[in-house]
């Protein structure tokens, strides 16, 4: 019993991991109907900026400042030069557009900062705690606690802020949104740079458990079951749908894997998500679309 | 007939006509050509790119180093260009097809895919095009026997050697290779067919020493291995067998001090032994080792000479000084050292000029790097003796042992850990038996040149 509790926890702790990054698709997706793909992409920027600064010497606070700095001056410039030339354009040319943004962001973080691998020490010592008879990692609850936070002060500026509130009118219906005078521009760059902010959040916790590295744009992987399954517009759905993709894969890793001769979570995590999609299509917390027929 | 259809076949036959004679015109352009063309299958950009980077430098600086230094390999200087693949296989493929027909006159002595994969999509493309692939520590184990893969040479060191090493070594920590019996080594490798490579030779070592072999496949790129860690807490291995590739190597290290278990029981493979892999896992990777045939290292006599004559002349390759003598940078120096070999001993029959891919397969098969000639190219110690055949592409069969101290990479092994090899040998060719039954290739005879 102790065995399948541990294996629950840490299927647990590793889906709010994959939360962290659904919830910098669900944000932009939430404002704008855009699936952005340059979110991995974003992620590799922010951590790479900020190991860079800090193998330069900038002390940990400044290092973080000036990576928040980087990561919205990069959400204006994605606004101004990109996004803006696409109003009023069909949501698969926006996509399209992420598609190329994540290539050229991936491109520049390479050709500035390198293609080395960097370590990446939060001061965070992940020593294994026991908590009755199974072990917990302290990073991994860090990791669950800084996720709860961001998901409360997320909703609190969706639901409490004037910026908030004139974010969901303009996911309900932009044209209406702007004809009473709210800006999509503005309130794009505001998006951008929160999802870079939420970026930079899960570069840092990524980039300490697997290194700073190319390969943190394929925790986007990760993200997509848990999107599905929370809805593409709820951030609370975000972290609700990480825990069950967390919890299932390695449970399903541990007392499927060896009966069907493999590893088995990658793809057992989309079984579960494509299971949510029949039953509900928006996912368990997102937005149906009703439409006049 | 029509005059259009008999156009056709004329021009068909004209093609064929060429095709048959694009061996002698090679040998005549070598011939003519002064310079050894050796094209270069790179991925500087994409996920692989800070593994693959030392490398070239390794290559590109020894390469410099015989043209600066000795005046070419017997006066034939080597040029290059570079063709990025990304690592991907399609890319790779692409890559091969369009520097195969060499340049400036010169043929493609070898090629060096680069990639696992790329190596196994070239393995028939090799033998019709007749230029030898060199595939150093992967590729497949059974084109060891050169009577089924003339043109592909896993030298040094198979996936099967590597995990033969890995529990010899075990046995010398234990005391004697009767102290595996009642053992329990745990693989944990990355779920593809390069981390599936090493299943049949552990199965048939387990069988013959006694040992218990768990397998624990985690699949790729291997970002989250909570799941696995937990099965490993449960099953407690005396050891576990890392065969990891990117960044599953750090989580794995990372993970496993968070489930407990001892970092300094996980032997790392060639592919999980380089400080890209051990770095980013911090201060829990103290105590992990690794088996490679890449000793790192700057103390090895011939990279005192690169340092001299290519790094402190600003020559390298090399971005970042750090790498210098680690374990990827070292590697491109040993395959530099071996491709130069083949070469060299090609012209020993051929003559000196650029060789072709068919010159450079004779001088790869009677290719002898003993003790005595490696002191002479200031290799001792880091490449291994290595003789290799007709019937053993291989040669060598040996690994040392590294481990990580926290800042660089220690050998702490007596010499090169041997490998199981005239056990494995027959198994090996029987696959490659099979291999040469299921494709309808008739195995060449095993005479020497």
């Amino acid at each position: 019993m102790s065995f399948f509790l541990e294996t629950l926890v840490g299927g647990l702790l590793a889906g709010v991991m994959y939360s962290l990054v659904a919830i910098g698709f669900v944000l932009i997706y939430k404002a704008s109907g855009i699936f952005n793909f340059a979110q991995g992409s974003m992620v590799l920027f922010a951590a790479l900026a900020f190991v860079t600064l800090r193998e330069a010497g900038w002390d940990f606070v400044p290092a973080l400042l000036v990576t928040l700095v980087v990561m919205v001056a990069g959400a204006i410039a994605i606004e101004r030069f990109v996004l803006r030339a696409l109003i009023g354009q069909s949501d698969l040319t926006l996509f399209m557009a992420t598609l190329g943004l994540s290539f050229v962001i991936e491109g520049l973080a390479q050709l500035f900062m390198g293609a080395s691998v960097h370590e990446l020490n939060l001061g965070i010592d992940d020593i294994p705690i026991e908590v009755g008879p199974i072990l917990v990692s302290q990073f991994d609850l860090l990791a669950a606690a800084t996720a709860g936070a961001l998901v409360i002060s997320l909703s609190l500026f969706f639901n409490f802020t004037r910026i908030g509130i004139s974010l969901r009118a303009i996911a309900d219906d932009p044209l209406a949104a702007q004809s009473i005078g709210i800006r999509l521009p503005t309130l794009w760059r505001i998006v951008w740079g929160v999802a870079g902010l939420v970026a930079l959040v899960a570069g840092l916790l990524w980039g300490a458990r697997q290194g700073v590295q190319f390969s943190l744009t394929l925790v986007v992987l990760k993200a997509l079951p848990v999107l599905i399954i929370g809805g593409f517009t709820s951030i609370g759905g975000a972290i609700v749908g990480g825990l069950l993709i967390g919890a299932s894969e390695s449970l399903a890793e541990i007392y499927l894997g060896d009966l069907l001769g493999g590893s088995v979570s990658t793809w057992f995590a989309y079984v579960v998500a494509l299971a949510f999609l029949l039953i509900r299509p928006a996912g368990l917390f997102g937005d149906r679309a009703i439409e006049r027929v | 007939m029509s005059s259009r259809l008999k156009k056709a076949l004329r021009g068909l036959a004209f093609a064929a006509l060429a095709l048959a004679a694009v061996p002698s015109v090679f040998s005549a352009a070598a011939e003519e050509a002064k310079q050894q063309y050796f094209p270069l299958a790179t991925f500087r950009v994409g996920a692989y790119a800070s593994s693959g980077i030392p490398v070239w430098a390794g290559e590109i600086d020894y390469f410099r180093y015989i043209n600066e230094v000795e005046g070419g390999i017997n006066g034939v200087k080597l040029f290059w260009d570079e063709c990025e693949t990304e690592w991907e296989v399609e890319k790779g493929v692409e890559c091969y097809e369009r520097v195969k027909a060499g340049k400036d006159g010169s043929p493609v002595p070898i090629f060096l895919p680069h990639g696992d994969p790329i190596s196994k999509a070239l393995t028939e493309k090799t033998v019709a095009d007749k230029i030898p692939q060199i595939t150093i520590a992967y590729g497949r184990t059974e084109s060891i026997d050169g009577r089924v893969f003339p043109y592909s040479f896993p030298v040094l060191f198979s996936f099967w050697s590597e995990a033969s090493s890995v529990i010899n070594h075990i046995a010398e920590i234990e005391g004697g290779k009767e102290k595996l019996k009642g053992l329990k080594i745990a693989t944990v490798y990355h779920d593809s067919p390069y981390g599936k490579e090493t299943q049949v030779p552990l199965d048939f070592l387990a069988k013959t020493y006694g040992f218990e072999n768990i397998q624990i496949p985690v699949p790729h790129p291997g970002n989250e291995q909570s799941a696995q860690w937990a099965k490993i807490r449960q099953l407690k291995p005396d050891y576990v067998f890392l065969r990891g590739w990117g960044v599953m190597t750090p989580v794995a290290i990372k993970t496993a001090a968070k489930t407990g278990f001892p970092v300094d029981h996980i032997i790392g493979g060639i592919w999980s032994g380089s400080e890209e892999d051990v770095r980013p896992a911090g201060a829990v990777g103290k105590g992990y080792k690794a088996v490679t045939p890449f000793p790192a290292g700057a103390d090895f006599e011939i990279l005192k000479k690169l340092k001299a004559n290519i790094v402190d002349k600003g020559l390298s390759d090399l971005k970042d000084p750090k790498s210098f003598g680690s374990v990827y940078y070292n590697s491109g120096v040993i395959e530099a050292i071996i491709s130069v070999e083949a070469i060299r001993k090609a012209q020993s029959k051929f003559g000196n000029r650029p060789v072709t891919g068919e010159e450079a397969q004779w001088g790869l098969e009677n290719l002898k790097l003993d003790e005595a000639r490696l002191k002479e190219i200031g290799a001792d110690g880091l490449v291994q003796p290595l003789e290799l055949s007709i019937k053993d592409h291989e040669g060598g069969g040996a690994g040392k042992i590294l481990q990580w101290d926290g800042e660089k990479w220690n050998i702490v092994s007596n010499g090169w850990v041997r490998s199981d090899r005239e056990l494995l040998l027959p198994l090996i060719y029987e696959r490659a038996a099979a291999y040469a039954k299921e494709k309808g290739i008739t195995p060449r005879p095993d005479v020497s040149n």
